[in-house]
């Protein structure tokens, strides 16, 4: 080993020598930070495909204080058009408890519609200075005006005249009162949904991903569970219900169980094809600097097949909030689906409505706190055209 | 290029001085097979016989299919032969060591470790990466790459990739760097920048390196001895000691080398059927 003793003393000639061909290994850091900021802005032009400046031909030369007003003014349309519509329809409007306010349907919506434009004039306002920011704002302008309208458009139509079809096309002042009337009960049963989704999801995806590595790694389980998993896999995991609800102890286990099973699936089949995909000339490099087979599942095999994992957790996410919501309406005693269930027998649309209302604001934010989570792991993926 | 002065006389020299010594590496009457998808047999490497001495600096070259890479392989450890033996130091090779350093054609850095994550992969792998952090951002700095650290595998040019490569191998202190056509995929500029760092590595650590390449100057240009190797089956048809005052590509004895080995190859590539 004396041999290839490390002398730095020694490397100083080589280094200036070197220096008259190569400018990267003089000046390497502008170059990096060139580079790099390349990168950054690929991510950021990659992101937001539907690029700010491209886009927005109709805004482009509003001024900006403008845009703000404009983005407001929609939702300041539908409220007037709430406040000044008479109101044509026998509707009657219960009246309900919003923490200390007392309030009824139609006066939440108004509510509503005021915060709406005040928060989005407050983002407007604290999007002013940061340049990528305001253009983001700009662009979604139209949009944010376009839903203003549509929720006047929605309101005369389902609450002012019912032109729409009644009890199915209730107005958004009907959909907003089951929170005012019943919303500890909803709060209920979203926590009911919340906790069962995390334990079945979370369980699925630990379990997929053992298994996935396992019958990636090795052959012998390759062997005996992958064609099971194959088999068992296709079969939606609701069909298992009625053997679940008998076998189960409880209910909610048997939920449970149907969730492991909807999103163990999807996770193991991802995870062995990404850790049977790891090139072979990773593992030849890792053998070559003295890295034993263990440390090479857990630093070459796993890392590898973390994108592969990421897209079983998507696709387990997906399934499992339908899992989740058909085992609920089908013999659960809470959660959101039972929710809607119970709002069936009564004809209750609005409330039906509140509850998907609550669906999508919840399974958004549980997809955008995967989405953060797999952007953190995969961060060196930022900036790499698949 | 004639500013890097890595007197080969003085490594003959060295090498006459050593004759006596056991070699570092022996390679004896090597056979390995493959066996096609359609179950034909493939001779790949017939009665290979190459003994290197420490310090040398071998360049294998051959067509295409002559068993050049497989042999390297079979020196690291990767591959083993079906008949005849690979000793290293005296010790029959039976897996890759980090004491043979393996630098692979391309893409063979991990996607999603860090340049620096990259070096320090070896120290890590083997448990030692606490006592030996330091080493990580001097050999970052010896192939030049110091402010590129966290810079993603990615996001760096091909040659820059080679030099993580090569960093990577020699952060493990190996007696012997192989390389398989590490230049490969590289433009004739990076290719000549990266020659001459190894040069300039090899004169350092005063190293054994062994490169499998396709490019005749390459060869010439950086080994003591060029190995040239026949197709089908491979085997070693000469042996070619290179003895040139100054590493120049375009004196009249790297041309003449150029023209005997060129003979040599044409010979090997259409005369051998």
């Amino acid at each position: 080993m004396s041999s290839v003793t490390v002398d730095l003393a020694e490397s100083a000639a080589p280094q200036a020598r070197r220096s008259g061909r190569d400018q990267s290994a003089v000046k390497p850091t502008p170059l990096f930070t060139r580079r790099r900021n390349t990168a950054a802005n690929t991510v950021a032009s990659a992101s937001d495909a539907h690029s700010p400046a491209r886009s927005t031909v109709a805004l482009r030369f509003l001024p900006y204080p403008l845009v703000v007003a404009f983005t407001a003014a929609g939702f300041v349309i539908a409220l007037l058009a709430n406040i000044l519509v008479p109101q044509i329809a026998p509707v009657e409007f219960k009246q309900g408890q919003l923490w200390i306010l007392a309030l009824n349907g139609q006066e939440a919506y108004q509510g509503l519609l005021v915060i709406l434009a005040l928060v989005y004039i407050a983002i407007g306002l604290a999007d002013a200075r940061k340049p990528a920011a305001a253009a983001r704002f700009r662009y979604r302008a139209q949009f944010r005006f376009a839903a203003g309208l549509a929720l006047a458009a929605w309101d005369i139509a389902g609450t002012k005249i019912q032109s729409l079809p009644q009890p199915f096309f209730p107005g958004p002042a009907q959909v907003l009162e089951p929170f005012l009337t019943s919303g500890d009960y909803i709060a209920l049963n979203t926590f009911y949904s919340l906790r069962l989704f995390a334990a079945g999801f979370i369980v699925g995806v630990i379990l997929g991903v053992v298994t996935g590595v396992l019958i990636g790694w090795f052959s012998r389980a390759y062997y005996w569970v992958f064609p099971v998993l194959k088999i068992t896999g296709v079969i939606p995991a609701v069909a298992w219900m009625p053997f679940a609800l008998t076998l189960m102890p409880t209910p909610f286990i048997a939920a449970v169980f149907l969730l492991v099973i909807c999103s163990w699936f999807p996770v193991a089949f991802l995870t062995a094809q990404g850790i049977q995909s790891t090139p072979k000339m990773l593992v030849e490099a890792s053998r070559t600097l003295g890295a034993s087979t263990p440390y090479i599942l857990f630093h070459v095999a796993i890392p590898h097949a973390m994108p592969s994992i990421f897209t079983g957790i998507g696709m387990a996410n997906s399934l499992s909030f339908l899992t989740l919501i058909i085992s609920e309406m089908m013999g659960q005693p809470g959660g959101l689906g039972y929710y809607i269930d119970q709002a069936k027998v009564w004809s209750a649309y609005n409330e039906i409505l509140a509850a998907i209302v609550v669906m999508a604001v919840l399974f958004s934010l549980i997809m955008k706190l995967i989405e953060l989570v797999r952007g953190r792991v995969l961060r060196w993926q930022k900036g790499l055209v698949k | 290029m004639s500013d890097v002065l890595t007197s080969p006389v003085e490594t003959v020299a060295r090498s006459d001085e050593r004759a006596g010594e056991r070699p570092l590496i022996s390679i004896s009457h090597i056979e390995r097979d493959f066996v096609t998808d359609n179950g034909d047999v493939v001779q790949v490497l017939s009665d290979v016989n190459l003994d290197i001495a420490r310090g040398e600096l071998i360049s294998i070259i051959g067509p295409s299919g002559c068993g050049k890479t497989t042999l390297l392989r079979l020196v690291s450890g990767l591959d083993q032969p079906q008949r005849g033996t690979v000793t290293f130091k005296g010790r029959p090779v039976d897996g890759p060591n980090p004491e043979r350093g393996y630098v692979f054609q391309q893409g063979s850095l991990f996607p999603w470790l860090t340049v620096r994550e990259n070096v320090a992969f070896g120290l890590k792998a083997q448990g030692v990466y606490r006592q030996r952090k330091d080493e990580v951002d001097e050999y970052l700095a010896k192939v030049g790459l110091t402010g590129f650290e966290n810079a993603y595998p990615h996001q760096i040019s091909g040659g820059m990739a080679q030099r993580v490569a090569i960093a990577r191998a020699l952060i493990d202190h190996p007696e012997v760097l192989l390389l398989d056509e590490p230049m490969g995929a590289l433009d004739s500029f990076t290719r000549a920048d990266l020659q001459d760092r190894l040069l300039d590595l090899w004169e350092q650590y005063h190293m054994t390196m062994i490169l499998v390449t396709h490019d005749v100057d390459e060869a010439i240009y950086l080994g003591n001895r060029v190995v040239i190797m026949s197709p089908r089956p491979g085997r070693i048809k000469k042996i070619v000691p290179i003895d040139l005052a100054h590493r120049d590509r375009v004196s009249d004895d790297f041309t003449a080398y150029r023209k005997a080995l060129l003979t040599d190859l044409h010979f090997t590539v259409h005369g051998g059927e």
